[in-house]
């Protein structure tokens, strides 16, 4: 029996002399994997157009019923995404979302995507609720803001051509 | 300084008394921080390093920490005082508030007779052999023994007043534990005693001066070491709090400073016993220069209680939980035997010596 707990102390002794694993968090973040799923982001095209469309699909995907979307009418005066409709409301239940992913895969235009983003934490319920101004991405550096005014009879189809995947 | 009158003599006391005390509970404060810290170093973590650091100022760069987490104990403390101190409402009321003081105070009655250093002209008093709060009890040996085995009501008390099952089957575990293990403890107790040819601490040490007790009795000291973990209920003996099993044995029920109060006796019970180790094995405040400089006696002792609490993290952080019957047939069988034997062939060889049958 000594023989075997000599060993042990032996072994913990040994290891007492290692340098700690640990990660100091706040101020040493560990990068996720690529295909990690944290918070959503709604992405939109080059252009500044959301590629959100207001379909809804991704609220009817979703298994815990954590999304909310509203849709309303684009006109070529206040254009916010291609096609007929665009989402004017887009809100996402954090508290409710369990990140599967399956909202990402419904979405017929890549809209909605999960991104890296893990640092979800609030003081209330209320907060919980991200809205569409909160996931959207910022405008990119070529684009314009929505609403945008454009030539009639361009956006007209609301799904782009799709590529074949790479 | 003469002491002359006993008024002088309680005053010194009652001086010396609070200032152990004092220390003594800093020291369980910096206890629970070395244990957290070392133990996380031997689990390949880094413990806790937020609660206070003292910046060190570079030149632009980086800005270094060093000591982090020194003000851990201090942030532990005010968590415990503001947290809510909640009475279970089944709960025997007048020995549910009276079990934490009573595991507390014997904790403390023990410091009164462990020798911290030799004769300090300036601190000590004339006639006083040793620097403790009451030095010279010539039975020093038997107070500490009797008051540890008091320390075993408060447990007690405690798991039956909560009136849990849990917090009653931790008391009764720790009531057979500590029965069982302080009978070996105290037959190994003795063999330092027979060897000094005193029950007085101070003079068990200053027996000490040619060779340690752990050289000349290295299986007393490792029984003593083994027992006095069973008596602080430390891992690997520390099924009464078993937190798998019983959640957290006999505290189950308390919370808030009730609760730190039994943390509290148990990090001074562990400071005393390796105290305690270090007065009958490690020739407990003498070293290099002790004789030249007396008050190096503190620096130590305090040097040996930090090596042993050491030890006892270390024996934390790599042995599992002895099982409850292995716990019982290992004190009745194998340390109880041991040690009594040990304890035979010590008297037969010490009467051998003096009578001149074996020379040394």
């Amino acid at each position: 029996m000594f023989g075997e707990i000599i060993k042990g102390l032996g072994t913990t002794l040994k290891h007492l002399f290692m340098p700690p694993v640990t990660i100091q968090y706040p101020e040493q973040k560990r990068p996720v994997r690529t295909r990690f799923k944290g918070r959503h982001e709604l992405k939109r095209y080059d252009n500044g157009l959301e590629r959100c469309i207001g379909c809804s699909l991704c609220a009817a995907a979703c298994p815990a019923d954590a999304i909310f979307v509203e849709a309303s009418e684009n006109t070529d005066e206040a254009r916010y995404s291609p096609g007929e409709r665009y989402a004017s409301t887009y809100e996402i239940n954090m508290l409710r979302c369990i990140f599967c992913g399956y909202c990402e895969d419904a979405c017929p235009t890549q809209a909605i995507v999960l991104e890296h983003n893990y640092e979800l934490s609030f003081y209330d319920r209320a907060s919980a609720i991200y809205t569409k101004e909160m996931l959207i991405v910022d405008v990119p550096v070529n684009g314009r803001a929505t609403p945008q005014v454009v030539e009639p009879g361009v956006f007209t189809r609301s799904i782009p051509d799709m590529e074949n995947p790479k | 300084m003469a002491i002359n009158t006993l008024s002088q003599l309680a005053v010194y006391s009652l001086v010396v008394g609070f200032i152990m005390t004092f220390v003594v509970i800093t020291g369980f404060a910096y206890t629970t921080l070395l244990e957290r810290k070392l133990l996380a170093r031997l689990q390949h973590r880094v413990g806790p390093n937020r609660a206070g650091y003292i910046p060190i100022p570079t030149r632009g760069g980086k800005e270094r920490k060093l000591l982090g987490g020194f003000m851990q104990p201090a942030a532990d403390a005010v968590k415990l005082f503001f947290k809510e101190d909640m009475t279970p409402v089944m709960v025997d009321k007048w020995t549910y508030f009276l079990a934490p003081i009573i595991t507390v105070i014997p904790a403390i009655f023990i410091l009164a007779v462990i020798p911290w250093a030799g004769f300090v002209p300036y601190i000590t008093p004339e006639g006083r052999d040793y620097f403790a709060i009451a030095p010279g009890i010539n039975v020093g040996v038997l107070f500490i023994l009797a008051i540890t085995s008091i320390s075993v009501y408060g447990v007690v008390l405690a798991g039956w007043s909560s009136n849990s099952k849990y917090a009653i089957l931790g008391g009764i575990r720790a009531s057979a534990q500590m029965i069982s293990y302080e009978l070996a403890m105290g037959l190994t107790v003795l063999v330092p005693v027979m060897l000094a040819n005193s029950m007085d601490l101070g003079v068990i040490v200053e027996g000490q001066r040619g060779m340690w007790y752990l050289f000349l009795q290295p299986i007393a000291a490792l029984v003593f070491w083994i027992a006095a973990l069973a008596e602080l209920q430390r891992a690997p003996f520390d099924l009464l709090e078993a937190e798998q099993e019983l959640s957290a044995g006999f505290t189950v029920e308390y919370s808030s400073m009730r609760f730190g109060m039994f943390f509290l006796a148990e990090y001074m019970k562990m400071i005393i016993f390796c105290a305690l180790f270090a007065v009958f094995f490690l020739g407990g405040y003498r070293g290099p220069f002790v004789d030249q400089v007396p008050a190096l006696g503190f620096v130590y002792t305090a040097l040996k209680v930090f090596l042993g609490l050491c030890v006892m993290i270390w024996i934390r952080a790599s042995l599992p939980r002895f099982r409850y019957d292995q716990l019982m047939s290992f004190g009745w069988k194998v340390l109880l035997p041991i040690s009594v034997v040990n304890f035979m062939i010590v008297a037969v060889m010490i009467v051998l010596v003096e009578e001149g049958v074996l020379g040394f």
